[in-house]
């Protein structure tokens, strides 16, 4: 076999599954998008952009997102650190912590929806204290912020071990060495976190931020659960217009939309992050 | 003042004893030598000192303070690493001067430092760099760099120039020694490198299995090893043994030659340095079995009664394999050693 065949003939079964699997429907989508039966056309982007609610839950998925990741950004990076430095029952506190990565989104939107109804954890907890005189509905339009809250807290239960998975093995990666060096000419704990493990972890983070940001815009199942209608986000429009209107040339055309927002940020993460040639590990 | 002081360092690592009662006075402003093979606890020892590892028993003094509780950046010290530690995301630059921006130093400053020692240490047109793009030499000359450019009490280097090439290395030997020896600076220097020990050093250290074996200076180590281990160590080649039987009174027999040796009553082991032997008419007779010309001299590598012998001769001698020689030691250069202490007897 020719040597440098090899390699592309080694990723070609990958390569077909992923044409069929993923190319071929994004295309079908694509065409979807852009038709409204005869010809191309920008319709559906206008219906889709043009509809009353469409600010509103853009506003709504970018504000999620801008509140939920740098908090699970910061809370993955100092958990990752700790486990760093521990030296016994390092894999256990992992395992627990990474929990919540088993559990299916719709689920986790409903373990804190048990939390947070008219009957649930919360409000036995708070009339059990006496704050309260009867169960109080939390989940309501009057209290967007609250829903807001419960939303941004079953995220970041939910889907910091993502990124804290990601960190704990780049960090792992860094060798002790750069620690010591930086230790013997003065710098803090602080400033060691700040000037050697920030930079060297820059490619774990990019791949981290990347996950994490495509997921944030995705978001469905936990806005669902929690706030229904009162919270409408992007994905779940998508799915409104798809099974609720059956438009489904205005479905794929908000998909799309979701999608480049989506790149778009990987652009801008990758660029941000990235890494001088010659200044790898 | 930066007298460096270790009393009774012991370091153990799970079961393994890597420095066994280490007891070092290195004074202010000297030159000390770390020597010893692979393994024998050089940089524990220098770690230590840093405040990287800590002792098991034990004290360490910099400058007349105890500095056993003290952070390394708080001992006054900076250090160059075995494996270089140059930061991989900073230039050469910002690598040179991470130190002193630590301090919070104005940034004229820094870049007069950093630019003062990369022309030291000849890489001021690699400034730009990342040590990706660096071959190990240079990436070890950064290091030292870095460690300079802190103008420190005390610098500590593990094998510093173990990477460059002999020629480059010779040169850096020679300016390294220069430059701390105008700084002031107390230097603690790690090599297995005897002949990098011997020119840079104002004492040497000789280290085995974690214990100090010896502590002088160059020239004393050589002619004066305090111990077996250090004669078979120090010298290239190094020095000869053979055994040597009490002939009563001070006189000792080696392979039937009778000698002047010190007074005792049990066998010694008779030591003589390789290029300490002359061709005479009387003395130790040997068989040579292979001839090395090295240009200045002739190595023979040859048979004393079984025993394998080396002599360093001058070149203008023609010597063949098979030839038998007579050799006579220089009464003044032969040592003695205790075969069960491996000690030297005067
Ligand atoms: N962290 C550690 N844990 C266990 N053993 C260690 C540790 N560090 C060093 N050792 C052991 O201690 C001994 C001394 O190691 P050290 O690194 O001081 O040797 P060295 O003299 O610097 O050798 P070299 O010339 O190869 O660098 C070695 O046998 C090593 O295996
Ligand atoms: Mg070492």
């Amino acid at each position: 076999m020719n040597a440098r065949l090899l390699p592309y003939v080694l990723i070609l079964p990958v390569t077909l599954f992923l044409c069929l699997f993923f190319l071929y429907p994004f295309l079908l989508v694509s065409k979807q998008a852009f038709s409204t039966g005869a010809g191309f056309t920008l319709d559906n982007f206008r219906e889709v952009t043009g509809y009353w609610k469409f600010p509103i839950t853009m506003r709504n998925t970018l504000l999620l997102a801008a509140a939920v990741v740098p908090i699970q950004l910061a809370l993955a990076l100092l958990m990752a650190t700790m486990v760093n430095r521990m030296k016994k029952g390092r894999d256990l506190v992992l395992y627990v912590w990474t929990i919540p990565l088993g559990i299916s989104d719709l689920a986790a939107g409903i373990i804190w929806l048990a939390i947070f109804e008219q009957s649930g954890f919360l409000n036995s907890m708070m009339s059990g204290l006496g704050l309260v005189d009867k169960p109080v509905n939390l989940l309501t339009f009057q209290n967007p912020g609250i829903v807001f809250l419960a939303i941004m807290l079953a995220e970041i239960w939910r889907a910091t071990a993502i990124m804290l998975v990601i960190l704990v093995a780049g960090i792992g990666l860094i060798p002790k060495e750069y620690y010591e060096a930086a230790e013997v000419f003065g710098a803090s704990p602080w400033k060691r976190f700040l000037r050697i493990t920030l930079p060297l972890l820059r490619p774990s983070l990019q791949t981290a931020l990347v996950l994490r940001v495509i997921l944030a815009f995705e978001i469905f199942a936990v806005v669902a659960a929690l706030g229904g209608t009162l919270f409408p986000v992007l994905m779940g429009e998508t799915y409104a217009y798809q099974f609720d209107l059956l438009n489904s040339g205005a479905a794929a055309a908000l998909a799309l939309i979701i999608l480049a927002i989506s790149i778009a940020f990987t652009l801008i993460i990758l660029r941000v992050l990235r890494v001088p040639k010659g200044a790898t590990i | 003042m930066a007298q460096i002081e270790i009393k009774n360092v012991a370091k153990r690592f799970g079961t393994y004893q890597a420095l066994h009662d280490i007891n070092l006075t290195i004074q202010d402003q000297e030159f000390m030598v770390l020597l010893g093979a692979s393994g024998c606890g050089k940089t524990t020892l220098l770690r230590i000192i840093a405040g990287l590892e800590t002792a098991t028993t034990g004290e360490v003094s910099i400058g007349g303070r105890r500095v056993d509780h003290l952070a390394p950046k708080d001992r006054g010290i900076a250090m160059v690493f075995q494996n270089y530690a140059v930061f991989p995301h900073l230039t050469v630059f910002e690598n040179i001067g991470f130190g002193l921006r630590m301090q919070k130093l104005p940034n004229d400053e820094v870049k007069d430092r950093v630019e003062r020692t990369a022309e030291l240490m000849h890489i001021e047109q690699l400034l730009k760099r990342y040590s990706g793009e660096l071959s190990g030499g240079q990436r070890q000359r950064v290091a030292v760099a870095r460690a300079l450019a802190m103008e420190p009490d005390v610098i500590l280097m593990d094998e510093p120039l173990s990477n460059l090439d002999a020629l480059l290395r010779m040169e850096m030997r020679a300016e390294l020694k220069g430059v701390l020896a105008t700084s002031n600076t107390t230097a603690i220097y790690v090599t297995h490198d005897q002949v990098e020990a011997m020119s840079m050093a104002d004492r040497i250290s000789v280290m085995h299995q974690g214990e100090i074996v010896q502590a002088a200076s160059p020239i004393e180590v050589y002619r004066n090893p305090a111990a077996e281990f250090v004669a078979g160590f120090i010298g290239n080649p190094p020095m000869n043994f053979l055994p040597a039987a009490p002939a009563g009174d001070g006189k000792w027999t080696v392979a039937g030659q009778v000698m002047d040796g010190p007074r005792s009553g049990k066998p010694l082991k008779f030591a003589i340095r390789p290029e300490d032997m002359r061709p005479a008419d009387e003395g130790l007779t040997a068989t040579a079995k292979v001839v090395e010309p090295l240009g200045a001299h002739l190595l023979i590598t040859c048979e004393v009664q079984g025993s394998m012998f080396r002599a360093v001769l001058d070149s203008d001698m023609s010597v063949n394999p098979g030839d038998q020689l007579t050799l006579a030691p220089q009464p003044d250069r032969m040592r003695w050693f205790d075969p069960d202490t491996t000690l030297a007897v005067a």
